[in-house]
Parts: structure tokens; sequence; C-alpha cells
């Protein structure tokens, strides 16, 4: 098992490796160092030698991917992508181009992320879960047929109108919360109310629309059959067989997003100006701030490959067949 | 109406889109022949939901289409000047601008209710003694031929009797047609004419009223918002359909030669698309956006018209959508290939000495083909919904371009005046609800046609 787990930390290795190339090269196709420089000294400043001395002051006097000049190992070290690539896998994020210090921003951005991600993420589960066993139950009949087309139509409504809908009716013609905002001292909670029931909300629809899809896969295995031959009621075939057994593909779809609930959501937070990772992620798009994003999406990625190894330790634990070697 | 004097334009996005129609037009006429294929669409257009659904989709595409075919239109030539030069409108219109009859060109100076006859906000004018009043402007273009405010109501109820009789009228004529053609059909053909009927009654309605109304309100900028909810449509489809086509050629190729090739290039192509679906598709897509803005920024005299420089944007979104989405298809057709490679026609064929190639063309590609189409309609409303999302955060449809995202990003700060304005977001919303809501049903249909393993979804075990 351990030997298992190094050897995908190794496999993910390359695959970041990969990452920072593309979004290094994604950056530099359009936005040469000296575009660079000339944006950050501003109009009124910029002359060649202003230029090269701010390329020498920030690391980027040198060749972008290869180094013609130097000899050996140095080719490939002696560049722009090795040195700022070496300080991200060190998780040293440098400062963004506003000058702040990215590492400690996402460290207490961190916190309120989490604070709306974990309860959305928990509740939205077990509400579809919930959801799609009652659907379930009602098996082949017409009104398995209506909520499944309410699930449809739950899912084509677009999560902008969820989040609107939501801030108006709630918190605006109801005024049961606050419209948006975040205090972590002053009852957190009243904050978290709206964010949170607004992604169960619009969740439901995919959500319980996939999880009737692999119960009914359950349903219609032999093991439900015996079970049924043998007198069990309904209830207990549903809880006691079907779901146990349905847990497998829902740890595949539901693990692997855990460790991104760090990364919090884009849209809410900004909605409801919650000051986490994803409205600090909306805030650098905005300003075009390269330094955030490409480190966002470097921590975007570690804790995806984290995910995927999660996923595959969780196999063992839901189902004692599978053994990770 | 009809003025001959004009220019065709011809912007990327049309090119693109009718290579595609041309492109789908041939796809499914060389597979009219294949029984299976048969078989599975029946099985599709044999319940009156697929062809409601169907109908609904055909009609937006058809919008789309027509919103597709662009000219600039001749200005005449200033009075007294003879010259044989004739010189165009810098505006591009479409021939669905030409249809709704000017819907776009009655501006109002800023937000109105939907069918209302005054300004939504008091501004400054001049009363009969020339005194200034601050109170609610008559607008501009709402009810100008009524006598009085109270003859609004009866002149509503009279002009929507009019175009209720001259819609139903054309729909029995459409599907009069239709009937005679399709007679004798064992597919349930009515449902899809109820709803060419009632489309075809909204859309006389919609244009006839929108003559003296404005139905749905106008926005900040003054504009009619049903004209920019179905100038969206546009949009919505292009952008659904095209990143898809953008998105096929390389998720089939690398999975195909994945799953067929087998081991460094099966490497290659799981190692791509393992970083590619690493990083989260938002903000490579944001990233990826933010930087062609700046290559137009660099470059502002490569676009000559505004619009070039929109559509420009807008097929760079395409590209990108398609370019950081191939990702699961590709795992999709790698794992499909994998399969059919091992069967034994496959094995035959190999020992008989067929070429790769043909192996490829003959055995391996047919053999995926329902993978692509089930990808293809279910990708199409999340990306239509994407489109949204997108243009919220700034890096989707350029502003000038009409799209339901831009209506959506505007209502937010509108809902919060007193009184709210509610009709931009519920004109966005009911255009991109039917649209999305269409396609996904569509694309349950079609999934439970194609894809063998899914017929749990609607046997009701």
């Amino acid at each position: 098992m351990l030997a298992y787990i190094i050897r995908r930390l190794l496999y993910a290795i390359p695959i970041l490796v990969g990452v920072n190339l593309l979004t290094f090269t994604l950056f530099f196709v359009v936005n040469s160092p000296d575009d660079m420089a000339a944006s950050q000294l501003g109009d009124k400043y910029v002359t060649p030698a202003a230029i090269e001395n701010w390329k020498r002051k920030n690391g980027y006097d040198k060749p972008l991917f290869l180094n013609d000049s130097a000899t050996g190992l140095a080719t490939l070290t002696d560049t722009i992508f090795f040195t700022k690539s070496v300080r991200l896998f060190a998780f040293d994020f440098g400062r963004s181009e506003s000058g702040r210090d990215i590492t400690t921003d996402v460290s207490t951005r961190m916190w309120p992320s989490l604070a709306v991600a974990l309860p959305s993420f928990a509740l939205g589960i077990w509400v579809n879960i919930c959801v799609a066993l009652m659907v379930v139950m009602f098996r082949g009949t017409s009104l398995d047929r209506w909520a499944v087309f309410v699930f449809v139509a739950l899912m084509s409504i677009s999560y902008l109108f969820y989040i609107i809908g939501g801030q108006y009716l709630v918190a605006k013609q109801w005024m049961l919360v606050p419209i948006s905002g975040f205090d972590p001292d002053f009852k957190p909670w009243k904050f978290l109310i709206l964010p949170v029931l607004v992604s169960v909300l619009s969740g439901i629809g995919s959500g319980a629309r996939w999880y009737r899809t692999l119960f009914l896969e359950e349903a219609g295995q032999d093991y439900v059959r015996t079970a049924r031959a043998k007198g069990a009621s309904e209830i207990s075939i549903l809880f006691r067989h079907i779901l146990p057994n349905a847990l497998i593909p829902i740890l595949t779809g539901v693990v692997v997003l855990i460790p991104s609930l760090f990364m919090g959501s884009l849209l809410i937070e900004s909605f409801f100006g919650i000051p986490g990772l994803g409205s600090y992620m909306l805030d650098a798009i905005r300003s075009q701030d390269f330094a955030i994003v490409r480190s966002m999406v470097f921590i975007g990625s570690i804790l995806y490959i984290f995910g995927l190894i999660l996923t595959d330790i969780s196999y063992t634990w839901a189902d004692p067949r599978v053994r990770l070697s | 109406m009809w003025e001959l004097d004009a220019k065709p334009v011809l912007l990327w996005s049309d090119a693109l889109v009718f290579m595609l129609v041309i492109v789908l037009c041939t796809f499914f006429y060389r597979l009219r022949n294949d029984p299976q294929t048969r078989e599975r669409w029946s099985q599709v257009f044999s319940s009156r939901l697929g062809m409601v659904t169907f109908t609904i989709i055909m009609v937006y595409v058809g919008i789309a289409l027509l919103d597709s075919l662009h000219f600039r239109r001749a200005l005449a030539s200033p009075a007294g000047v003879e010259t044989t030069e004739v010189f165009y409108d810098n505006k591009v219109t479409s021939v669905l601008d030409l249809m709704l009859d000017g819907m776009g060109d009655r501006y109002e100076r800023t937000y109105s209710a939907p069918l209302a006859l005054k300004s939504f906000e008091k501004s400054d004018m001049k009363d009969e003694h020339g005194n200034l009043v601050r109170d609610y402007e008559w607008l501009e273009h709402a009810g100008r031929h009524l006598a009085s405010p109270a003859d609004k109501w009866p002149d509503l109820l009279r002009l929507t009797g009019i175009a209720l009789a001259w819609g139903l009228a054309a729909a029995a004529l459409v599907v009069g047609l239709q009937w005679v053609l399709l007679r004798g059909s064992a597919y349930p053909w009515y449902a899809s004419w109820l709803v060419q009927a009632v489309v075809i009654c909204f859309m006389v309605w919609l244009v006839s009223v929108s003559h003296y109304y404005h139905v749905l309100g106008t926005d900040q900028g003054g504009t009619d918002v049903a004209y920019q909810s179905l100038k969206g449509i546009r949009t919505g489809v292009l952008l659904g359909t095209l990143s898809t086509l953008v998105m096929l050629p390389i998720a089939v190729t690398l999975g195909v030669m994945a799953g067929y090739f087998k081991g460094w290039v099966d490497d290659v192509v799981q190692y791509l698309y393992t970083t590619l679906s690493s990083i989260p598709g938002i903000l490579l897509i944001a990233a990826s956006v933010l930087l062609f803005q700046v290559y137009i920024d660099l470059n502002p005299d490569y676009f000559a018209v505004g619009m070039e420089k929109a559509d420009a944007r807008f097929i760079a979104l395409c590209f990108i959508l398609g370019l950081t989405s191939w990702s699961s298809l590709c795992r999709l057709i790698r794992a499909e290939t994998l399969k059919i490679s091992q069967l034994g026609y496959v094995q035959a064929a190999h020992a008989f000495g067929v070429s790769h190639r043909r192996i490829l063309g003959r055995h391996i590609l047919p053999n995926v083909v329902h993978i692509i189409l089930i990808t293809f309609v279910l990708d199409f409303s999340s990306l239509v919904l994407a489109e949204a999302v997108l243009s919220y955060i700034g890096v989707g449809i350029d502003p000038s371009m009409g799209s339901w995202g831009n209506m959506i990003n505007d209502a937010r700060t509108e809902l919060s005046l007193e009184p709210a304005v509610w009709w931009t977001l519920a004109g966005a919303f009911f255009f991109m609800f039917m649209l999305v809501l269409a396609a996904n049903l569509f694309s349950d249909l079609v999934r439970d046609a194609f894809d063998p393993r899914s017929g749990s979804g609607r046997s009701g075990a």
C-alpha cells in the first residue's frame, strides 16, 4: 500500500511539470518578459534600460526554456521556466503582481472557502442520496418518471439563476439572511446559510439523477432478487443491500472532489462576498494577475492528483476485494 | 423591406457554422442505409418527447442559422450628390434582423418595463408651459398609436387576436404541407406539429406586438430585451456546436490511436489527458481567453469592423473550450478501442494482413461513432450553460455580441434596484431554459437508444 502511494506520488511529478509547462507556454506566447516589464513599469518609465533592469531584478533575464549559451544540464536549469517552477514545487509562490505574498494569501483565504465548501459538499451528498433513494423506492411508477423530468429541469437551470434567485428571494424579499458578506468572528453561520442552501439546491438535479441511475443499476442485480425472495422488506433492501453496494461508484465521483474543496467555489464566493480562494482566483483573472493564476493552477492540479490517490485508497476501504499493488 | 442593395458579410463563425451543417448532413446522409443506426434513430423519434424536443432544438438551430446570414446595408447616397460608388453601413445586419422587422432598431433611453408606455425612471423634461418637471417620460416606440393610455389593453387584445389569426393560418399552411407528405408515417409527427404551430403563433405575435410595444421591456441601454434574447440564440447554439466540433477530431484521433497502437503512444496520450484534466478547467479557460484578449489588444489593426473583433473572440472561445475539454471523450474512446481491438474480427483482419489504416477506418471508427454522438448531444447543453458562467467571470462573449451570459451579468445589479428590474433576467432565463431543457431531454433519449448499457435509465427496471 505504502509502495503504491509512493509510486503514485512519483507519477505526479511529470504531470505537474507538464501543467507548469502548459501554463508557461500559454502565458509567454503572447506576453513576453519585455511586455510584462513594460506593463509593470507603467507607460512613463519604459526605456530599454529600465526593462532590462526590471527583468534582472525579477529573474526574467534568462531564456525561456532552453539556454543555448550554457553547457551541460545548465541548458535546462538556467532558464526562467526552471527557476520559477522549482520554486512552485517548494510551495514558494512568490509575490503577486500587486506585490502581495501569495503563500500568505492562500493560507488565510483557505478557511473561509472551506467553511462554505465543506458543509455544502456534505449536505449536498446527503440530500442527493436521500432524494434518489426516495425516487428509487417508486421505480417503475409515473412518480419516478416525473421525478426524472424534474431533475432534468433543475439541471437545465443555470447555476447563476440559483444564486441570483436565492439572493433575491431569501435575502432581499424575505430578509431572512444577509445578502452577502463574511465575518469569521461574529455569527459566521448567518452568512453561510444562503450560500450552502444555494449550492445544495442547484446540485440536486444532476446529483440525485446520477445516484438514481447507480441505485437502479444495483436494483437489477441478482442479490437484490435473492433478498426479496427471502422476504426482506423494500426498505431494508434499499438500505442494507443496494446502498452499500452502490458505494463504489459513488466514491469514484465523490472522493476525487474532496481535496479540491480547498479551492472553494468561484461563483458562490464572488456573489456572496466570501473572502476565499474562489473569489481570490476571480479577482486575479479579472485583474489579469498571472502570478496568482499560475500558482492557483498549480495548487489545483496538486489537489486533483491527491484526490485521485485518495479515491484509490478509499476503494480498498469500501470493497475488501480491491488490493492496491 | 427587402433591400437588394446589400453586401454579404461572411464572418468566420458563419463560415464555420455552415461548414458544420454540411458536415452533419453528409454524415447522416451516409449513415441512412445502415440498418442499426436507422433502428436506433427510429427509437428516438417514435417517442413523443423525442419529437417535441427535437423540434424545439431545430427551431433554435433555424433561428441561429438565419442569424448567421450577415450583410451590410447600402447607405442611401446623400441628397444632391451624384455618385456611382456605393457606401455600406458599418453595422452588420442579419436575415433574422430583417425578419424581426426592425425590432432591434427601436431604442429607448433606458429601462422600461414589459409592455410599458412610460419609462422606468423619472427624468427631467419640459411640460407644455415650458417648466422643468421631473416625471416618467413617454417611451419613444411604445403605444405611440394609442389615443389615450387607457386603450392599451384593448389594443393589445386586438393585436393578439390579429396575430393569432395570422399565426394559425401560417401554422395551418406549414403543418398541412407536412401532413400531406407524412400522413402514413408511423412516427408521432403530431407532437412535432403542435410545437411548430405554437412556435409560429408565438413568433408572429412577438414580431407584430413588438411593432407597437416592448414585449419584454428594455434594458439599461434601451435595447429591446426580447430582441436581445433572440440574438442570444445564435451565440448559445454556435458555441455549443462549434466547441464540440473543435474537440472531436483531437479526442477521436488521440483516443483511437492510444487504444489501438498501445505501447508508448498510449503512454503519451494518457499523460496528455491526465495533465490537461488535472488543471482546474475554469482557470485554464480563463487564462487562455485572457491571453487571447492580450493578443487582440496588441494587434488591433487585424480587425476591420468591431463585429469582427467580437467574432474573433467568440471563435477563440470556441477553440479554447474545445481544446480544454477533449480529455473525457478521449478517455472513453481509448477504453472502447482497447476493447474492440481485442475482438475476433479485428484479430482476424490483422491475420489477413489488412493495413492499420483500413482496420481503423472500417472496424474501429464505425464502432465508436455512438460514443461520439452521445458526447456531442450531452455536451451541447453544458456548453450553453458554461457560456453564461464564463461571461459572468468576464472571459466569455464580447459584450457587444448578444448573449444570455451577458444579459444575466447585467441582471445581477438590476435586481437590487427598487422596484427590481426582473425582465432581463426573465428573458435570458426563458430562452436559455427552453433550449437546455430540450437538449438535455433529447440527449437522454439518444443515449438510451445508442448506449446499450444505459438501459436502466428509462426502462424503469
